[in-house]
């Protein structure tokens, strides 16, 4: 069954893409990414015009996001006060980043450079949890080694310090607002939410429990990316409320089922999957810039989004 | 106007004994939410003062559809330290968004290269690149051509027209799903021996309707609106899903 998308102006399946929304879906409630940097790729692949489906998939991960909040608030792991101090960092992070992206538009070149932070950041992510979660688990499998965690980060020796109630912690604000400015900058260059980056910093840089690390990164994700589909919608015209209306279907449906999954499996192996997929896209991504591509010619149209 | 005198001039100079005759299937294309290509028939006669100039060669029809024309840019990738990088690029002044040529027979056969150049038939005349500052820029266009048939937004149908009894003809053209909005211009061409003797056009207005049309201007015209609305949407839809999971589990 066919649909024309308005914005996007092309025909699309829409039991494809109600499957492309229910499989982030699924991710975003399991790991607490928003699935952005999972979605714009695949919508690249079946169609899409580019700057509609990062416009768009960024509002498809405010809903599924919010679904998820939802859940995690029920069970009361969400740190709203760290929320809040990450969202102040990535609402400045994003303005950011959106002139940054913009300026680097006006040089050409800026799906190269897309592509080449979506291959560095992924890499480095993934290969970081994927040998700390491996370590984790061989280390709580030897009888009597207890996992020790430090306390005492170079984080907790700056000044402004608060308590974190939530999080058990009493860290200066500074460190979280760098974090939110980060992910605001690489959300607005990549189209993510930036979850995947959001949630190792909070865990290794901010020394967060993570049971806390996914609802509150969800909180976050969702006003960043409220803010940015609003920049998108106000300035290029590319969010498509067709498109966006089937992604959700499908997302908010995974959302619930993918928040059932991960609350059954532990935290050290929901770890290793993420960053199992996150190597992935990666290297789907790195081989595309590596090996010699079909059509060496492409085309864009003055009039194309 | 005067181009349209000249046209007049010619037209009556020639003195056709031969014109066409047009009629289209539909006047215009729709893009509805279920919009998935269209076909437009196009169908018409040739009329007659005198009897068929046999010795003058053989009749031929062309039929083209061009739809808006666009700036495009061509980017050529080459191997820069290891990756594949966008180094060349060449912008055709213009090419059509969409162009469909049927013809009732072999082109070399029903058009005269002059007569092509003159009416920019065939799908490389149709386009326009000037000032293109790499050495070998026909490749840049042979490529915009190649993608875009790929995409079935070129097409060059040799033998495509019925043409019967030298009077009547028909033809098909299948617009494909992506179409961009716009005045779609068909153009016939009568030939005989090669030479073009009568020309006809026409235009198809491709536009969208109903909600594709209502949250296309909404978008264009009242973005900050639009923008809310896709953001209610996203959160009513995420809260539905919870509350829709909490009563299933109760």
């Amino acid at each position: 069954m066919q649909l024309y998308l308005p914005i996007a102006e092309v025909s699309v399946n829409i039991f494809l893409i109600l499957g492309l929304g229910g499989l982030v879906g699924v991710l975003s409630g399991m790991f607490g990414v928003g699935g952005g940097f999972l979605i714009t790729p695949l919508l690249f692949f079946v169609g899409i015009p580019p700057a509609v489906a990062v416009a768009t998939s960024t509002n498809q991960i405010v809903a599924s996001s919010f679904s998820a909040l939802l859940a995690h608030l029920k069970r009361r792991t969400v740190d709203l006060r760290m929320g809040t101090v990450l969202l102040i960092g990535g609402l400045v992070g994003s303005t950011l980043g959106l002139l940054i992206f913009n300026y680097l538009r006006s040089l050409g070149q800026v799906d190269l450079l897309v592509s080449l932070f979506y291959v560095v950041f992924l890499g480095i992510i993934g290969a970081l949890m994927l040998v700390e979660s491996l370590n984790a688990i061989l280390k709580s499998r030897k009888p009597g080694a207890r996992k020790t965690r430090k306390h005492h980060y170079w984080v907790h020796n700056l000044p402004l310090k608060v308590k974190f109630r939530v999080s058990g912690l009493y860290i200066s604000v500074i460190p979280p607002l760098l974090v939110g400015v980060l992910v605001g900058i690489l959300s607005a260059i990549m189209g993510v939410g930036g979850g995947f980056i959001m949630v190792p910093a909070m865990i290794y840089l901010l020394g967060m429990p993570t049971k806390v690390v996914i609802g509150t990164s969800l909180f976050q994700i969702i006003f960043v990316t409220a803010y940015t589909t609003m920049l998108h919608a106000t300035t290029n015209y590319t969010v498509d409320i067709m498109l966006a209306l089937l992604l959700i279907v499908g997302g908010v449906i995974g959302a619930q089922v993918g928040t059932r999954i991960g609350a059954k499996l532990k935290a050290e192996s929901l770890r290793i999957l993420l960053a199992l997929l996150v190597l992935l896209v990666c290297g789907k991504l790195g081989l595309d810039l590596l090996l010699q591509p079909a059509e060496l010619y492409s085309l864009k149209a003055a009039g194309d989004l | 106007m005067i181009r349209a005198i000249l046209a007049l001039i010619l037209f009556a100079t020639q003195a056709h004994s031969e014109t066409i005759v047009l009629g289209l299937s539909q006047d215009s294309v729709s893009i509805t939410a279920t919009f998935d290509g269209s076909d437009i028939l196009i169908f018409g006669a040739v009329s007659r003062t005198a009897p068929e100039p046999l010795d003058k060669g053989k009749l031929g029809v062309i039929i083209a559809v061009s739809g808006p024309d666009q700036t495009v840019s061509v980017f050529r990738k080459q191997r820069r330290m290891g990756i594949w990088v966008n180094t060349d690029e060449v912008i055709v002044d213009r090419a059509p968004s969409f162009y469909a040529v049927a013809t009732s027979g072999p082109i070399e056969d029903v058009l005269s290269d002059t007569e092509d150049l003159r009416n920019r038939v065939t799908i490389p005349r149709a386009i326009r690149s000037v000032g293109a500052t790499v050495d070998d820029s026909d490749t840049f266009s042979q490529a915009l051509i190649r993608i875009r048939a790929k995409d079935a937004l070129f097409q060059m149908n040799a033998g495509a027209v019925d043409l019967e009894q030298d009077t009547l003809f028909r033809t098909s053209f299948s617009l494909p799903a992506n179409l961009i909005e716009g005045d779609y211009l068909a153009r016939i061409f009568l030939t005989r021996g090669g030479k073009v003797i009568d020309t006809h056009s026409t235009v198809i207005p491709v536009q969208k309707v109903g909600l594709e049309r209502w949250l296309y201007n909404l978008a264009h015209v009242q973005p900050f609106f639009y923008g809310l609305l896709s953001l209610v949407i996203a959160i009513a839809a995420g809260w539905a899903a919870s509350a829709g999971a909490a009563a299933l589990k109760r």
